[in-house]
């Protein structure tokens, strides 16, 4: 691996030491430029925008981070708890955005299937890239965070499952944080026609602040299945912010999953956009939070296309003083007609100084469409417990089964045991004392 | 030893209104005890009471236990102790828990009670052996096997949910149980084979207070005391015959011939209502 000296800080110094030690594809070091200068355009939002306005950053010190460092690496990979037991067929990893580690099961290679860094495999499918990447799905000016992980994406994932293949062994990705590093990690998955593919990712890292500033594209071909999970479990100093997007097309059908555990402060546009007939995505979310934490998902779903289902479910519970945003959206266009939308966002507040904000929105240009939301945020049932305790249950253990049971609706939809058991697991060592 | 549950003048307020205003009532291991009154006199106050409901507040008098050689201020423990200790409630109106399959529910709360020494995070009775006896209950108690899958309440209907609980007190095995309106919701035959399986349950094992209103479910389970309750007190006891007659002629002899808990009744369901228009009951 090179060793190359960047001076922290994103300066311009930092980011033409970045430029030069990549060997890239002209068109993207033309479109890293071209962010680079929107990103130093562009002030850090401020709370006067609604996306922003409960979300504080000014604590937020981006100096005190810098660009990607090659050779950083070294330190112990931390471990993942996403796929205890199961077979891979293959699975990527980065520290510090940095490539550690790429495989790929040989049976998938054969099939066409490309699976690895996307920092080393972008020379080799610089064109299928070059349409994919910050195109359709991820707006790279949304704004400052989305122009810098433009300008500096490095390392990440690129998925690629040629036409009518079904990978049925799930691959893996881990990003890791670890000294107060940064992580840029893009993802960039494209499903091609009738192929069908599940991929597991999950991030992990120490306490110490540092920050992940990612992107994620998803590209659902006709008729192809995706089944993505993304577990976010920084440790608790760092500040996440995300912009998501997938697009699936005619009859594809995506099933998103993400988790929310970690970090300090994260703040994610989760975008799904339905731009093919029957176009099905579902979208599930599982969040708990403690101490200070503060989390804030944005989501979209955009009916782009006609007959198409969106359904979204997100379960959060919190403890401590910690607290979670969500704003979602179901949006249809004119012409999506027959559109069957949901969107639903439960919270479970398990602490006093704990808040949930839930604001679901309609914006609907067709006239035939089914649309439904809702939300709901409370306190664990005094009756339930007193009931579990009538059974001999302790107020502990009624409370853990009340939470427990509060996310099973949305494991119940999530088909992949090895996730439903570390979401479980991981939920049911965080749950403390309950007052 | 003698093992007896015994209620010494109990009041009880719920939002500091006054429910239960003296209630005195003995009950060994081995009895069964039929406890009927109107709606709204306080039968289910009394079965929430015993538990340690954190809403049903005793303002006075005591609850003793007196159950493998100790004698237990019931008042002083949490609700779980008193399960731990043998006592059960069968719900009027059981509460839902979304999510939390009855089989999950049923196997940690049968270890506990089993094992009232357990402490939390301990190992739970081996699955293998629960299943099999949870399954032999069932099927004694003529439930589905997929009843064991669904989650604690949740959409069952009124008849399910008191077979539920029968299978609940079948697998707990208490010293002591209430069985609060268990027959409410039970069509006929469900009525005649939850009384048979109370019945075989308990036999002579059980400290039984059965709340009724009916005498079906006494068919099996012949009570050797019958108590009433009218406006927050027992006012009468009797035997058997005492349930057939309420049962057959209703309350009117019982408020005529006590004038005064007649009244308190009076009060308090004028109250109920109120409360019901106001939006709070
Ligand atoms: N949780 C409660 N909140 C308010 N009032 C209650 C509550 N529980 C019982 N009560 C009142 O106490 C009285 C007795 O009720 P209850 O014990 O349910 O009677 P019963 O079971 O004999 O029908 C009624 O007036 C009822 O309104
Ligand atoms: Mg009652």
């Amino acid at each position: 691996m090179t060793q190359t000296i960047v001076p922290s800080g994103f300066t311009q110094a930092a980011f033409d030491a970045f430029l030069a030690a990549r060997r890239e594809p002209a068109w993207l070091t033309a479109q890293r430029r071209e962010l680079w200068e929107a990103f130093q355009a562009m002030p850090l939002p401020g709370r006067d925008e609604e996306e922003w306005r409960r979300t504080d950053i000014r604590l937020l010190r981006l100096d005190k981070f810098g660009l990607p460092v090659e050779g950083t690496g070294g330190a112990q990979l931390p471990e993942g708890v996403l796929t205890a037991g199961v077979t891979l067929g293959g699975r990527t990893a980065t520290l510090n955005s940095v490539p550690v580690a790429q495989q790929l099961a040989p049976k998938w290679a054969e099939r066409g299937v490309v699976f690895g860094s996307l920092d080393q495999l972008i020379n080799e499918h610089s064109e299928l890239i070059r349409r994919h990447l910050f195109t359709r799905a991820v707006n790279p000016h949304a704004d400052k965070f989305a122009a810098l992980h433009g300008a500096c994406w490095s390392g990440g994932t690129f998925l690629y499952v040629p036409r009518g293949v079904t990978v049925d062994e799930p691959l893996y990705q881990l990003s890791a944080l670890q000294g107060g590093g940064s992580d840029f990690s893009h993802t960039l998955v494209i499903v091609d026609d009738d192929a069908e593919v599940t991929l597991l990712a999950e991030t992990a890292g120490d306490d110490t602040p540092s920050l992940h500033c990612g992107g994620i594209e998803l590209w659902v071909g006709a008729g192809a299945r995706l089944q993505y999970v993304n577990l976010q479990n920084w440790g608790s100093g760092t500040w996440h912010f995300g912009h998501q997007k997938a697009l699936v097309g005619r009859d594809g059908q995506l099933q998103w999953t993400i988790g929310a555990l970690g970090a300090r402060v994260a703040k994610v546009n989760q975008h799904v956009g339905l731009i093919g007939q029957r176009a099905n995505a579902q979208v599930n979310g599982v969040m708990f939070t403690e101490g200070r934490q503060h989390l804030s998902y944005h989501t979209l779903q955009h009916h782009e296309a006609e007959s198409c289902q969106s359904d979204l479910l997100y379960k959060g519970a919190l403890q401590d003083h910690s607290r979670i945003v969500w704003r979602g959206m179901i949006k249809v266009d004119p012409n999506a007609q027959k559109t069957d939308g949901y969107q639903r966002d439960d919270n479970l507040i398990l602490s006093e100084g704990a808040r949930a904000d839930s604001i679901p929105g309609l914006e609907i240009e067709a006239d035939d469409v089914r649309c439904t939301h809702g939300a709901t945020a409370g306190r664990v049932d005094d009756q339930q417990i007193f009931y579990a305790q009538c059974r001999g249950l302790t107020r502990n253990e009624a409370v853990r089964m009340i939470v427990a049971g509060f996310f099973q609706q949305v494991f119940d939809r999530i088909r992949i045991e090895c996730v439903r058991e570390a979401l479980g697991h991981a939920i049911g060592r965080r749950i403390r004392e309950y007052d | 030893m003698a093992e007896i549950l015994t209620i010494k003048d109990l009041h009880v307020s719920v939002d500091g209104k006054p429910i239960l205003k003296g209630v005195n009532l003995v009950l060994r291991r081995g009895e069964t005890h039929a406890l009927m009154g109107p709606n709204g006199s306080g039968k289910s106050t009394l079965g929430y009471a015993i538990m340690g409901h954190p809403g049903y507040e005793v303002t006075q008098g005591t609850i003793e236990l007196e159950a493998d050689g100790a004698t237990h201020d019931v008042l002083a423990m949490e609700p779980d102790e008193r399960a731990r200790a043998g006592v059960f409630l069968a719900f009027q109106r059981p509460m839902s828990i979304p999510g939390v399959k009855m089989a999950d529910f049923l196997r940690h709360a049968t270890t506990n009670v089993r094992n009232p020494q357990r402490k939390e995070g301990e190992d739970l009775i081996p699955m293998r052996d629960f299943r099999k006896e949870l399954r032999a209950k069932m099927e004694q108690l003529k439930m589905d096997a997929e009843f064991a899958r669904r989650y604690v309440n949740e959409g069952f209907s009124g008849g399910e949910m008191k077979r539920a609980e029968i299978l609940q007190l079948a697998m707990l095995r208490p010293k002591f149980a209430i069985l609060d309106e268990t027959d409410s919701g039970l069509d006929v035959d469900a009525v005649r084979l939850a009384s048979q399986s109370i019945a075989e349950i308990g036999g002579a094992d059980m400290g039984i207070l059965i709340i009724t209103h009916h005498d079906k479910l006494l068919e099996h389970n012949r009570p050797q005391y019958t108590h009433v309750m009218l406006g927050g007190r027992i006012v009468e006891t009797g035997g058997p015959e005492l349930a057939e007659e309420l049962h057959q002629r209703g309350y009117d002899r019982i408020r005529a011939a006590y004038p005064e808990a007649a009244a308190e009744e009076a009060a308090m369901s004028k109250s109920e209502n109120a409360a019901a228009q106001l939006g709070v009951a």
